[in-house]
C-alpha cells in the first residue's frame, strides 16, 4: 500500500484541523489548530509475537529511544499485526495489556542469593552468581554421575540434578537447553508441556 | 495441532471439549466462529462448566469431569452402529482391515497381556497377525472377526447412550442430542473439526481421551482433510517448540529416543527405533531415524562424532526409568536430586500437591531460578505457613530477558514457527537465556578442564562453533537447527537430505527447511492465499517443510481427487501433487503408497501398540471419583498408572469426607502466573474466587460473594464464592453430582495474592504421559 496509515493519520488531521478548505485549493490561511500527533508518529516498529497463549499472535511494537549509547529505548505501544493471518490485528485483554508486561516496574535487575535457613535475599553480582551456579552444578554432577549402573551397562547419566523450562523461551534457546542439558548427562529434563 | 487456527474456519462442525477457547485462545477462537458465520458450521462444547465458549455455541453438554472417554466412547458407537462413518475413507486410510492375532481380548477392565505385580502391559500381546510374506494379513471385506474393524465395533458397543449419560451424569436426550452433531460429518461433503486442550491430557486416561477423539476422527474421514484434524490448543507462547527441541523427559529433538541402557551401542539404538514397514507399500517414514539421529549427534559433537566413536552415541545419557516432571519431584522429595534449575516456570504454583512440592524443594542441596520476575517458585521458603528457618536449600535467583528484548522463534499450537524481532535492548543487570546458559557451559568445561571429574568427554568435546562463544546468537542456533551439507557447506532445504554417513548436520530435522540458503524462512510476512483456505505458505514456516496440514494425502481418494473439491488439501494432477506441501512423495502416484507416511501401517491406527494402557481406550474413573466404575468396578482407575511410594495416602478415602468433584481452570484476563505482575490484568480480574453451584451454595447456606474453604485430601483453598447456574447438578449413576470450578491463577506473590489451587490436586498422572490429573479430583466446601 502507498498511503502508510500515518499519512492517513496526517490528512485527517488536516481535516479536523479546518484544513479542508485549504485542501480544495483556494484557502491559503495558515491553520490554527490541529489534532494532537500521535504519540507513535516517531516510534520504530518491531514485529513480535505475543508472549502468552499459543495462537501466536502477531503483534507490532512501538518503541521511542534510540538505544544508543547512555539512551534507554522503551515500549510505548503493542498493537495486533493486522497482516497476519492469525489474529489478523485483533488482541485479547492480555495481549493487550502487554506493554505493561514488557516496561514493568516489578522486573529484576540484580541476581539475589538466598543462604541455608535465611528468610531474606541478598543481591549478588553477576560473576559470584556464575561461579556459584557452576560450582554447585560441577559438584552435583560429580557426586550422582552414574558411568555404569548396577548390571554393567554404560549408562553415563547424571541422576542428581534436574531441569525444567520453558515453554515459554524461543525454540533457539530451547534447543541450546537441550543440546547442553543432555550433553552435561542430564536425563530429568521437562517443561510446561508435562503439566 | 494437525491442521492450524485459520484452518477451523473450513469446518462443517466444529467440537470444544476438553477446552474453552473463547477464553484461553481468543484470537484463535475467531476461527470457529468465522466458520459459523460465513460457512454456517455448527460450533458445540462438551465441559464440566457453562463456559465462555459455550456462551456463543450452538450447543452445550455438560458432563462430569473425567468422563470423556465414555461420551466419546459413545459417539464412536453410534458412528459404527449406525453406519455413520466414512466407509471409503476408513477401508483406504486406516488399519480397520487389519487382522489382529488369536489370543488379544479384552475382559472386564484388562487387556490381555497385564501384570499385576508390575502394573504394566506386555504389548506383544496385541500384534497383528502376520502372512507367509511376513507382511500383516489384511480382511478387505472388514468381516473378519479379528479384524481392527470388529474389534472396535465389539469393544464400543458396551458405551450405549443409557451408559453414557449414567457416567457423564447428562439425560440420554442431551447426549443423543450432542450425538447427532458431531457424528453428522462421516461424509465427503462434511468435515469437522475438533478443538482441545488440557481438559483432555490432565487426567490419568489423557492420552486415551485425544486417542478416542482420533478414532472417531478417522471413522469419519476428518484427518487430514482442510476444516478437519484434531487440534491441540497449547497454552504458553512456545509449548510447541520447546517439545518439539525436546526439553522433555525421554526424549531428543525431532521426537527422536533417548537412548535406554539396553542399547549399548549405537547400531542397537538404532534397530530398535528404526520401524520395518508392516505391508508392502508403507513409506515407513520413521525407517530414516539413523538418518536424523545421526545428523543431530554431528549439529552436537562435531568433529567429535565420527564413525570410530559411534557418533558419540555414549555421550549421551542412557536413561530407563521415568523422569518426567513427577518423576524429578519424587526423586526431590525422597532426598535423591542435589539441584534443580528453573528457567521460566513457577514450578511451585505449577503443581500438582503444593504441599508436596514444597516439602520436595525443601529436600534440594540448592536450586536456580531463571526468569523475569521474582516469582513464588524463587521463594518457596517464604510462603506463607512455611518456616524460612526449617529450609536448608540454597537458592540463587538470575533476572533473565524478556521475549520483547530478544529475537528468535516461537511456534504456535498450528506448528508455525514465526521469527519475531527484538524491540528493545536487555536491561543493564539482565541477561538473556543464551548468555546465561552459555556462560554456565564454559565455567563448568573450565572447571572440568582444570581440575578433572566424573565423565566429561561429551562436555570438552561438544560443538560450540559460535562467532562470540560467550553469547551465540539466535541466528547462529536456528542454522544449526536447520543443519547443513557439511561437503558443500551449505543449509539444507529438506531432511530428505539428511545422510546418516556424518556428511549432513541438523539439530532438528523437523525444523530442516527453516532457515535455507534462500534465507530465514520463519520470518517470511506473505500474506498470500490463493487457495483461499488459509495455507498461507509465504508466512513464517510450518513444520514439517512448511506443510500445513498434517497428513493431508489422506483429504484425496484412492485416485488423488479430493474428497471434496470445494477444499482442496491435495490433488494428484496426474503427474505430481498440487495444493498444500504434500504429506507424500511430491510425484508419487496415488495408488504406490499409503497415505499415512509416518506409521509402519501405511495408514491410520484405530487399533495401536503405541500406548502403555490399551490398544484401544476404556472409560476408567479419575484416582478420585465421586462414583464407582459401573463398567468393571474391580478395575475402577486406570491398571497402568505409576504410583509413587506415600501418594496413595494422600487421596480421598472416602466419598463422605470429600463428596465433590472439582476441576481447575484458567479465565482470559490471566496466563498461568506471569500476569500477576501486570497492573492491568490485575485491576481486572484481581482476587481468587471459588466457582460454586446454585444448589450447593443453597445447601451449604453461602452467599454470592461470601469466603469459602474448599479443602481436599492434600490441601486447601479459601476465597470468595462466585454463585453460579453455570454448573448444574448432574444425575450420576443414580446420585446427585456437583462440580465445584477453581480458577489457578493465584499464589503469594504480584500485586495480587490468593490461595494456590495447586495445593488441592493429586501427585498422580497419566499412564502414557504422567501429566498430572489436574483436572477431576474430590474436595469438601463451607462457608468460611
Amino acid at each position: 500500500m502507498d498511503i502508510s496509515r500515518r499519512d492517513l493519520f496526517k490528512s485527517s488531521a488536516l481535516v479536523a484541523g479546518g484544513g479542508l478548505v485549504s485542501a480544495l485549493g483556494f484557502d491559503l490561511e495558515p491553520a490554527y489548530a490541529q489534532s494532537r500527533e500521535l504519540k507513535i508518529s516517531n516510534a520504530r516498529q518491531y514485529k513480535t509475537v505475543c508472549p502468552y497463549c499459543a495462537v501466536g499472535c502477531g503483534t507490532i511494537a512501538y518503541v521511542h529511544g534510540s538505544g544508543g549509547l547512555n539512551t534507554v529505548n522503551s515500549v510505548i505501544h503493542v498493537e495486533g499485526d493486522p497482516d497476519s493471518p492469525i489474529n489478523g490485528g485483533t488482541l485479547c485483554p492480555k495481549g493487550a495489556a502487554q506493554m505493561q508486561l514488557a516496561m514493568n516496574p516489578r522486573l529484576e535487575k540484580s541476581p539475589k542469593y538466598r543462604a541455608a535457613g535465611s528468610s531474606e535475599w541478598e543481591d549478588v553480582d553477576w560473576d559470584w552468581a556464575m561461579e556459584w551456579f557452576a560450582r554447585k552444578f560441577k559438584d552435583a554432577r560429580d557426586a550422582t554421575f552414574v558411568e555404569e549402573d548396577d548390571q554393567g551397562r554404560t549408562v553415563n547419566r547424571c541422576e542428581g540434578i534436574g531441569w525444567v523450562g520453558s515453554a515459554t523461551v524461543t525454540n533457539e534457546d530451547a534447543y541450546l537447553i537441550t543440546k547442553t542439558m543432555r550433553t552435561m548427562g542430564l536425563v530429568y529434563i521437562d517443561h510446561q508441556a508435562r503439566i | 495441532m494437525t491442521n492450524h487456527w485459520k484452518d477451523i474456519k473450513n469446518a462443517d462442525v466444529v467440537l470444544v471439549m476438553g477446552a474453552n477457547p473463547a477464553e484461553n485462545h481468543p484470537c484463535g477462537f475467531k476461527w470457529a466462529l468465522e466458520a459459523r458465520d460465513n460457512r454456517g458450521a455448527t460450533l458445540v462444547t462438551v465441559d464440566p462448566r457453562y463456559t465462555r465458549t459455550s456462551a456463543v455455541a450452538d450447543r452445550h453438554l455438560q458432563i462430569r469431569p473425567g468422563s470423556d472417554i465414555a461420551v466419546i466412547g459413545g459417539w464412536v458407537n453410534k458412528i459404527l452402529s449406525e453406519e455413520l462413518y466414512h466407509d471409503e475413507y476408513v477401508r483406504l486410510h486406516t488399519n480397520a482391515s487389519f487382522i489382529v492375532g488369536e489370543g488379544f481380548g479384552f475382559d472386564n477392565g484388562l487387556f490381555v497381556g497385564f501384570d499385576e505385580a508390575t502394573g504394566t502391559y506386555d504389548r506383544s500381546t496385541w500384534d497383528y497377525e502376520r502372512g507367509s510374506d511376513g507382511y500383516v494379513r489384511r480382511d478387505l471385506t472388514l468381516e473378519h472377526p479379528r479384524c481392527v474393524f470388529q474389534l472396535l465395533k465389539n469393544h464400543y458397543s458396551r458405551y450405549t447412550p443409557e451408559v453414557v449419560a449414567q457416567i457423564a451424569g447428562c439425560s440420554v436426550q442431551d447426549f443423543e442430542a450432542m450425538a447427532d452433531i458431531v457424528c453428522s460429518t462421516g461424509t465427503a461433503e462434511r468435515v469437522g473439526s475438533i478443538m482441545y486442550a488440557v481438559g483432555w491430557t490432565m487426567h490419568t486416561v489423557g492420552a486415551q481421551i485425544i486417542r478416542t477423539a482420533a478414532i472417531m476422527q478417522l471413522l469419519m474421514g476428518n484427518i487430514g482433510r482442510p476444516g478437519g484434524g484434531i487440534n491441540a490448543l497449547r497454552g504458553h507462547a512456545n509449548v510447541q517448540g520447546a517439545t518439539d527441541h525436546a526439553i522433555v523427559a525421554g526424549i531428543l529433538p525431532g521426537y527422536l529416543q533417548v537412548p535406554h541402557p539396553q542399547q549399548q551401542t549405537l547400531a542397537a539404538h538404532l534397530a530398535d527405533h528404526t520401524p520395518r514397514p508392516l505391508v508392502p507399500d508403507s513409506v515407513n517414514y520413521w525407517g530414516n531415524y539413523p538418518r536424523f539421529l545421526v545428523s543431530q549427534l554431528k549439529a552436537w559433537f562435531g568433529d567429535s562424532a565420527g564413525p570410530e566413536n559411534e557418533f558419540g552415541y555414549h555421550y549421551l545419557g542412557k536413561q530407563e526409568e521415568d523422569a518426567t516432571w513427577l518423576s524429578m519431584w519424587d526423586q526431590a522429595y525422597q532426598g535423591r536430586m542435589k539441584g534443580i534449575v528453573a528457567l521460566g516456570f513457577n514450578c511451585l504454583l505449577a503443581g500438582p500437591d503444593v504441599p508436596r512440592l514444597t516439602r520436595a524443594m525443601s529436600n534440594l542441596e540448592w536450586k536456580v531460578v531463571i526468569d523475569p520476575f521474582l516469582l513464588d517458585s524463587a521463594e518457596f521458603w517464604g510462603a506463607p505457613g512455611v518456616d524460612p528457618s526449617e529450609i536448608d536449600t540454597e537458592v540463587l535467583y538470575l533476572p533473565a530477558a524478556h521475549w520483547i528484548e530478544r529475537g528468535g522463534s516461537f511456534t504456535n499450537s498450528g506448528r508455525w514457527a514465526q521469527w519475531k524481532e527484538a524491540a528493545i535492548d536487555i536491561p543493564e543487570g539482565v541477561r538473556s537465556d543464551t548468555s546465561i546458559l552459555s556462560d554456565l557451559f564454559w565455567r563448568v568445561k573450565d572447571l572440568y578442564e582444570e581440575e578433572g571429574g566424573a565423565y566429561h568427554e561429551p562436555i570438552v568435546n561438544m560443538q560450540w562453533n559460535y562467532l562470540n562463544p560467550r553469547e551465540p546468537t539466535l541466528e547462529e542456533i536456528a542454522q544449526e537447527i536447520n543443519g547443513y551439507d557439511l561437503q558443500a557447506g551449505e543449509l539444507l532445504s529438506s531432511f530428505g537430505q539428511l545422510r546418516d554417513d556424518g556428511t549432513t548436520s541438523s539439530g532438528n530435522w523437523l525444523y530442516a527447511g527453516s532457515w535455507t540458503e534462500e534465507g530465514n524462512m520463519m520470518a517470511r510476512r506473505g500474506t498470500q492465499d490463493p487457495a483461499g483456505l488459509g495455507f498461507h505458505h509465504d508466512w513464517a514456516f510450518s513444520w514439517p517443510l512448511n506443510r500445513r496440514v498434517l497428513y493431508n494425502r489422506a483429504s484425496a481418494d484412492a485416485e488423488g481427487e479430493p474428497w471434496d473439491p470445494e477444499r482442496v488439501g491435495i490433488r494428484w494432477n496426474g503427474s505430481r501433487w498440487i495444493g498444500d506441501v504434500p504429506d507424500y512423495g511430491p510425484t508419487t502416484p496415488p495408488d504406490q503408497a499409503g497415505a499415512f507416511i509416518m506409521t509402519e501401517e501405511g495408514v491410520a491406527r484405530l487399533f495401536t501398540r503405541g500406548l502403555v494402557d490399551g490398544p484401544f481406550s476404556e472409560h476408567y474413573e479419575p484416582v478420585e471419583s465421586p462414583t464407582p466404575n459401573i463398567l468393571h468396578p474391580e478395575i475402577p482407575v486406570n491398571p497402568a498408572v505409576r504410583w509413587y511410594d506415600g501418594v496413595r495416602e494422600t487421596l480421598a478415602s472416602s466419598t463422605n469426607d470429600y463428596p465433590y468433584a472439582a476441576t481447575v481452570y484458567r479465565v482470559v484476563e490471566r496466563e498461568h502466573f506471569v500476569t500477576s505482575f501486570v497492573p492491568q490484568l490485575v485491576e481486572i480480574m484481581p482476587d481468587f474466587f471459588v466457582e460454586v453451584p446454585e444448589g450447593l451454595a443453597d445447601e451449604k447456606g453461602i452467599e454470592n460473594g461470601e469466603r469459602v474453604r474448599v479443602w481436599s485430601a492434600r490441601g486447601e483453598v479459601e476465597g470468595v464464592a462466585v454463585v453460579t447456574k453455570r454448573i448444574r447438578p448432574l444425575n450420576v449413576n443414580g446420585e446427585t453430582c456437583w462440580t465445584i470450578g477453581i480458577p489457578v491463577h493465584w499464589g503469594f506473590k504480584g500485586i495480587t495474592t490468593g490461595s494456590m489451587a495447586n495445593s488441592l490436586t493429586p501427585f498422580v498422572g497419566d499412564a502414557n504421559t504422567n501429566c498430572p490429573e489436574f483436572k477431576a479430583f474430590l474436595v469438601n466446601i463451607e462457608k468460611a
